[in-house]
């Protein structure tokens, strides 16, 4: 098992290395800098910007300053808000766009496993079509479209919920988590019913119904654990998606969280916020799918095994 | 406890009832208004709030909150009212000021706000290395110019002495007459030195002065709060020598970059005001709230640039052509909810009285006959164009529709092409476009903060235009001039001079627009869009 975790983590660092070589290169390249704006800037004011961000230098140069940077845990000055540190944005975004995330992803649990169990009991049947068919609206509805609903009909026209805000007031989180949990949900439900179906199918489970155990007891106990399994490897790449992916609702919704700040800084060219942004994101999306490979491992005595030998 | 299956949905809906609570309570704008709290719809996160870092109108508004220069305006006629300068006295050549400091004005630290203040401040703000954008706010005294590029390095030699603690001497290259325009803008509000050196030195763009906790002010609010993202909170400064004057206790700035939930804010009473409304809210407004909607002329204008350096674009009876072609008002009443007015000339009409010369009007006979006398009859091997436009949807309207106009018109073909923001700057800015679209907001009320963009070889020209007597007349001429009839006469000549080479194509006149709660008071609206806090305040009996 550590063996498996160690070699996993290894296998990360060139990923990681590339993601930020393509990206310091890439977000150069494109057209327009930091500190081109509407006012035309004069050239002594250009040349001044450029050496207090060290953007005179020459380009290897600069990559390797900033890699050494990273390395100490120093992600760089913000090249768009002066004063303040990317490392500094990312820590104030963060727990704000976890905890979305995490409600988010327990909403999409609950509703979803529910579904997709509720589904695969009764196969074919309007048990299985309404669930089935609300999660295929839910994977094909944009969070752009289904939050603005949500904020029309709850906020609005029925006046129980906050429009925006993030712990400003009473309620605020609940329509943003809905929203963003919808189309997740959608896709446990799918999965937690797929994986039900297939383990209804097993032996074991006609052996617990021939024990003569009751049906809540035969589901509950025997048949969840095997049909959430897909449910459970799926957690942590979902985790992962909802980090990076909360920029829309964190938008429609007035959330200071982290998304934003990603999405802003490509339309600022805020070099460094930008490099900050994505190796922080693609090193958490790794580290959650090497997690939830071990969670998979965990709860799968067959692979369990495998980790023993 | 096993939760058998029909109970679970009732779980799940309790706990969702249980975390919605008993419905929503009272709204921010009601409480705001019982504590005198104003809660404002601020457009972005500001980059910050150093005075002469930053540049933009969500970080003005902080800035004007938290610091005071030497004059402010008054907001219902944008006239100079005495700020940190109780009073000032212009020699009779209108070169040199001397501005006399209240003896009451304090630093939120209890500080005196002293000449020297000043001094140091623009010293730092014309420092090449700090890199200000906004440095050329100070080119028209003496010598500034020169020390911001680096000419000369002692600052000694700049028109700005201090006579004693509170008397400051500043003089000028040319009288230029809107000096003390200049003297409200925050780039030249003054900062506190000892609190900016105790955080690095004064051109570090990196130093964590400016943050809470930190940061010294002189403005009529001191900085309480600062989550990024989320808000930020001023409150009332006991020590501002005018408190008697403040009426609002705290004014809580809020990011609402989102237009649609900006409004969705407004109306569920979460902000008192809006920094915009989207285009195509404003009709329902109108029918339905007219009383909220707030529209008012704006100091900017919506231009097209195009490029002269360019065939067949450098032959001006095409630029001219093309420009007539354009029916402005059949574009403003279908496209543009009859919200903005048709613009004829790159000034605004009724900057401070200026009315620009108008010399050509929407012709599409003399526009066809100008093309076919450029070589293009009915657009005849006329070469494909692209209208460029940065990505926005209404910028994409109006090029589609003027590409129709021209098409049916002039028969030449134009064809809309958009560019994210900073690619569509980057293209402009390297000439490479046809035509360009662009908006100019005035940095102050007078005609030049327009007109002086399209001299020669001028940052924000990118036309290619020059005209030797054209720039005799901004650079020398006006600035020189100290009657106001006769200097407008000149920005006239100027303007028409512009105007008959067509280097730019003016289309509308902005309007700026917001929503406004009734109980807020005290902010009128302006041609500059200015708000004077000390002004406002909050009727709860609305």
């Amino acid at each position: 098992m550590w063996r498996f975790i160690g070699l996993r983590s290894l296998q990360a660092i060139p990923v990681i290395l590339a993601v930020i070589t393509v990206t310091f290169f890439l977000v150069r390249a494109a057209p327009g800098g930091p500190f081109s704006s509407e006012k035309a800037v004069s050239p002594q004011v250009q040349a001044a910007l450029e050496a207090q961000y060290r953007l005179d230098q020459p380009p290897l140069q600069q990559y390797v300053s900033y890699l050494t940077d990273l390395v100490q845990g120093n992600m760089g000055p913000s090249f768009y808000y002066p004063g303040r540190s990317v490392d500094e944005l990312i820590l104030q975004g963060l727990p704000i766009t976890a905890e979305l995330g995490l409600y988010a992803l327990l909403i999409a649990v609950i509703i979803g496993s529910f579904a997709g169990v509720i589904a695969a009991l009764k196969p074919n049947t309007m048990q299985d079509y309404v669930p089935m068919s609300l999660a295929m609206v839910g994977i094909c509805m944009p969070s752009f479209l289904l939050g603005p609903v949500l904020v029309l009909v709850f906020g609005i026209m029925l006046d129980w919920l906050p429009v925006s805000g993030w712990g400003d007031s009473y309620g605020d989180k609940i329509l943003p988590s809905i929203t963003l949990g919808a189309m997740y949900a959608a896709y446990i439900a799918r999965l937690s019913r797929s994986g039900m179906l297939e383990v209804m199918s097993q032996d074991y489970l006609r052996t617990a119904r021939a024990k003569g155990l009751p049906e809540s007891v035969v589901i509950l106990k025997h048949a969840l654990r095997g049909g959430l399994l897909p449910v459970i490897s799926y957690l942590g790449p979902a985790f992962a998606a909802l980090l990076s992916g909360s920029f829309v609702v964190e938008t429609i919704f007035q959330i200071p969280g982290l998304g934003r700040f990603y999405v802003q800084a490509a339309f600022n060219r805020d070099y460094t916020m930008i490099l900050g942004t994505t190796v922080f994101l693609s090193t958490l999306i790794v580290v959650f799918n090497l997690l939830s490979d071990i969670a998979a491992a965990w709860v799968n005595p067959r692979l369990r095994y495998q980790f023993k030998k | 406890m096993i939760l058998s299956r029909s109970r679970i949905p009732v779980f799940l809906l309790s706990v969702f009832l249980v975390a919605c609570g008993g419905g929503s309570s009272e709204s921010r704008v009601v409480t705001g208004n019982q504590q005198g709290v104003l809660h404002f719809g601020n457009g972005t996160e500001p980059q910050g709030i150093d005075p002469h870092i930053v540049t933009g109108v969500p970080e003005h508004h902080i800035i004007g909150a938290l610091f005071e220069g030497l004059v402010t305006k008054n907001p219902y006629t944008l006239e100079p009212e005495p700020g940190v300068a109780e009073s000032w006295d212009i020699s009779e050549d209108g070169r040199v000021y001397t501005f006399h400091f209240r003896d009451n004005a304090r630093w939120s630290n209890g500080d005196p706000v002293v000449a020297e203040d000043f001094r140091w401040s623009w010293e730092r703000a014309l420092t090449p290395e700090l890199g200000s954008l906004y440095n050329y706010m100070f080119f028209p005294i003496l010598n500034a110019e020169a020390f911001a590029t680096g000419a000369i390095d002692d600052f000694s030699e700049v028109g700005v002495k201090v006579l004693d603690q509170l008397t400051l001497e500043v003089t000028l290259r040319e009288p230029t007459p809107f000096l003390l325009q200049l003297f409200d803008h925050y780039s030249t509000y003054p900062v506190h030195p000892a609190t900016v050196l105790a955080f690095g030195s004064p051109t570090d763009r990196f130093s964590q002065w400016s943050r809470e906790g930190n940061i010294v002010t002189n403005g009529a609010f001191i900085l309480t709060q600062w989550q990024v993202n989320s808000h930020i909170r001023v409150e009332k400064s006991p020590l501002y020598w005018d408190a008697e004057e403040v009426k609002l206790n705290a004014i809580v700035f809020y990011p609402t970059e989102n237009i649609v939930t900006e409004e969705r804010m407004f109306r569920d009473e979460q902000i008192h005001f809006t920094n915009e409304v989207a285009l195509d809210k404003v009709p329902v407004y109108r029918n339905e709230q007219p009383e909220l909607l707030e529209i008012a002329p704006y100091l900017g204008t919506y231009y097209y640039l195009i490029n002269t350096t360019r065939e067949p674009f450098n032959d001006v009876r095409v630029r001219k052509a093309l420009s007539m072609a354009i029916d402005r008002e059949l574009l403003v009443e279908t496209i543009l909810e009859n919200l903005y007015l048709p613009s004829y000339a790159l000034v605004p009409p009724g900057t401070l009285g200026y009315e620009p010369p108008i010399t050509f009007g929407y012709d599409p006979v003399q526009a066809r006959q100008l093309l076919a006398e450029a070589g293009y009859p009915g657009g005849e091997n006329f070469p494909a164009f692209d209208i460029l436009y940065n990505t926005q949807e209404n910028h994409q309207k109006i090029a589609v529709a003027i590409q129709q106009m021209w098409m049916e018109t002039l028969g030449v073909s134009a064809t809309p092409m958009n560019q994210e923001w900073k690619v569509y700057l980057d293209s402009t800015d390297n000439f490479n476009y046809s035509i360009s679209r662009r908006g100019w907001i005035g940095d102050y009320v007078d005609p030049n903060t327009f007109l002086d963009m399209m001299i020669t070889d001028g940052g924000n020209n990118k036309t290619g235009f020059s005209d030797s007597r054209y720039d005799e007349l901004i650079l020398r001429e006006a600035p020189a001039t100290l009657d106001q009839e006769k200097r407008f006469e000149l920005y006239q000549e100027a303007e028409a001079i512009l105007m008959n080479a067509m280097p730019i194509i003016p289309i509308y006149t902005y309007q700026s627009k917001h929503l406004k709660h009734p109980s807020l008071k005290g902010l009128p609206s302006n041609i500059m869009d200015y708000y004077n806090w000390k002004y406002v305040y909050l009727d709860a009996s609305q």
